[in-house]
């Protein structure tokens, strides 16, 4: 019996039990629906943190104070180390010729008011590298200005949430904005960025990084970010940036350097497990519909014993009685999970229309591994059915009604 | 014994030769090889498949055995002429009457053009008319040269065959 004719006598034999069949497709569709959208979401997430990250530059290298070393714990994200950064440390790494721009960063919380408006938000203290290194973009007026890292100005640049909650419809620009005890005249509004990777430009006031060093009392930098002329480059100002900073720091070896590939690689790779297990966990959905497949296979194995009498009488051999029945569970699994792929597709076209800003994508190799799975599903769970038809008696199975 | 003769069975003793092979020492492929090459099955019960239609049944042995769709379409058609059915090709069993509906099971037994058709109880379901069309039919068939075999409890066909064995409580008594 050639592979055609296998099939086409098994879709005849599909043809004549309609709820069955529609038992089985929706079994399979609610399976394949869940693991397709469930995969297009943890996929989406993994995306959109990536691109996130790759927005601000593929290469960028943050350097913080401190050594997973010299601490005895984690790489110390808040700068708990013995020897501090300083503002001087991070002009010495001008000396890089790899390094395009640099921004030190200072980052504390205070309370900025202005005409009886208060209002506690974070505060950073940095250069007008800050702009170039993170990529924000003005709304009005200007960043901050490009001047001697050491000069104190007061002057500040407000996110959008803050221009909208202190001074509503009222012009921000040229208005002085009180920040603890110290007055800092608004120069520029930074335009609406969202959330970046945690950070909310939208909530944040930025100032000068000498005058943060004054309000917070400190002379210490939160950490330095960097960019590097180019992502060859980038490994270079890596091996210079260390060795600048340990002629600083007294031939010691004390800061973290993160690389924002190797930032992107960490969160592509967390993500990429979570869809993982995500879709694991969905795929027992499958298993479930496997398991009906294994029913309703049973059931129909039982209720045509007399045909499969007839057909071994007929000359067929076990094996192509087995294979008539596999390939019926197989013609019933994978229009399952077409329908479940339509479904599924469906709900993301829902998703996304519900969730504009949100992208969700579908990658290919889920679509396809969809419809093998099911496939899979189909053989493994249709096997023992389709094997008790092969082995069964034909004289018995002759005599039954 | 039918079963053991179709090859449907195995002896519990004794020996089984079919065209000088000993069929005991034949694995499951080569049964149903040489069941579908040199017995062909007519059962008091039909045995058609109801969602198919008569010119499906007959072609179920040919496409077991793997014969071109182009080649089995005509071999059918053949077959419908001779059992006088060729306006019935599109009908489904439930819309035949039962001597229509074994002339269908005759043609499908013949389609293989075996040597040997087994024939068990082929009127016992049928109408005494029907039952004659059924009987000259299959007299036709043996006359050109294939073997039938016979199971029937019907006197009077029994009467009609060249050579019978009377089974009495399943021991073979002289006719």
């Amino acid at each position: 019996m050639t592979f055609s004719d296998t099939l086409i006598q098994s879709y005849s034999a599909i043809k004549t039990q309609p709820v069955r069949v529609l038992l089985i497709i929706l079994a399979m569709s609610i399976g394949i629906a869940s693991v397709t959208v469930l995969t297009a979401l943890g996929e989406s997430a993994r995306l959109y943190i990536v691109n996130e990250f790759e927005a601000l530059g593929t290469h960028l290298v943050i350097v913080l104070p401190g050594r997973a070393e010299t601490t005895g714990g984690h790489p110390p994200i808040f700068g708990e180390t013995p020897r501090d950064l300083t503002l001087a440390d991070a002009q010495a790494l001008f000396r890089s010729r790899n390094i395009a721009a640099i921004a030190p960063i200072n980052i504390g919380a205070a309370p900025v008011s202005t005409k009886g408006l208060e209002r506690e938000t974070t505060i950073i203290g940095s250069t007008a590298s800050l702009r170039r290194v993170r990529h924000l973009n003005m709304a009005q007026g200007r960043f901050l200005p490009d001047t001697d890292t050491n000069k104190i100005l007061s002057v500040c640049v407000i996110g959008q949430t803050i221009k909208n909650e202190l001074f509503a419809q009222q012009q921000a620009l040229g208005q002085w904005l009180r920040i603890n005890d110290r007055r800092f005249r608004v120069i520029g509004v930074l335009s609406s960025e969202g959330q970046s990777i945690g950070v909310d430009f939208d909530d944040m006031v930025i100032i000068p990084v000498t005058a943060a060093q004054t309000l917070f009392n400190t002379q210490s930098l939160f950490r330095i970010l960097l960019e590097a002329k180019s992502k060859p480059a980038m490994y270079k100002a890596v091996d210079e940036i260390k060795d600048i900073i340990k002629a600083r720091h007294d031939g010691e070896d004390d800061v973290t350097l993160i690389t924002q590939d190797s930032v992107v690689k960490t969160f592509d790779d967390i993500l990429m497990a979570l869809t993982l297990a995500v879709t694991s966990i969905a795929s027992i959905s499958l298993a479930v519909a496997g398991i009906l497949v294994m029913n309703v296979m049973w059931v129909s194995v039982s209720q045509r014993t007399s045909e499969i009498g007839l057909l071994k009488a007929l000359g067929a051999t076990k094996r192509q009685i087995m294979y008539l029945f596999l390939s019926e569970a197989a013609i019933l699994s994978i229009a399952g999970a077409l329908t479940g792929l339509i479904l599924g597709k469906a709900t993301l076209f829902i998703l996304q229309t519900v969730y504009p800003d949100f992208p969700v994508y579908l990658p290919t190799w889920a679509v396809f591994a969809a419809l093998a799975v099911a496939l899979l599903t189909a053989l493994i769970f249709g096997v023992l059915p389709a094997k008790q038809a092969a082995e069964m008696n034909p004289v018995t199975a002759l005599r039954r009604k | 014994m039918f079963n053991v003769i179709a090859l449907l069975d195995q002896p519990s003793s004794g020996k089984y030769t079919l065209n000088n092979q000993d069929v005991t020492q034949l694995n499951d492929q080569e049964l149903a090889k040489a069941r579908r090459e040199n017995i062909g099955f007519v059962f008091q019960f039909f045995h058609l498949i109801p969602r198919y239609t008569a010119a499906e049944n007959i072609e179920i042995p040919m496409i077991l055995a793997g014969v071109p769709s182009k080649e089995r379409k005509q071999r059918v058609a053949e077959a419908l002429i001779a059992v006088n059915l060729q306006d019935r090709a599109a009908h489904r069993p439930d819309q035949l009457s039962g001597g229509q509906t074994q002339r269908v099971a005759i043609a499908r037994a013949m389609i293989m053009r075996p040597q040997i058709l087994l024939a068990d109880e082929p009127t016992g379901n049928l109408d005494s008319q029907s039952g004659k069309e059924i009987i000259a039919l299959l007299e036709n068939l043996n006359q050109q040269q294939v073997t039938l075999l016979m199971i029937t409890h019907d006197e009077t066909i029994g009467r009609r065959a060249q050579r019978r064995i009377r089974l009495i409580d399943g021991q073979i008594s002289l006719p």
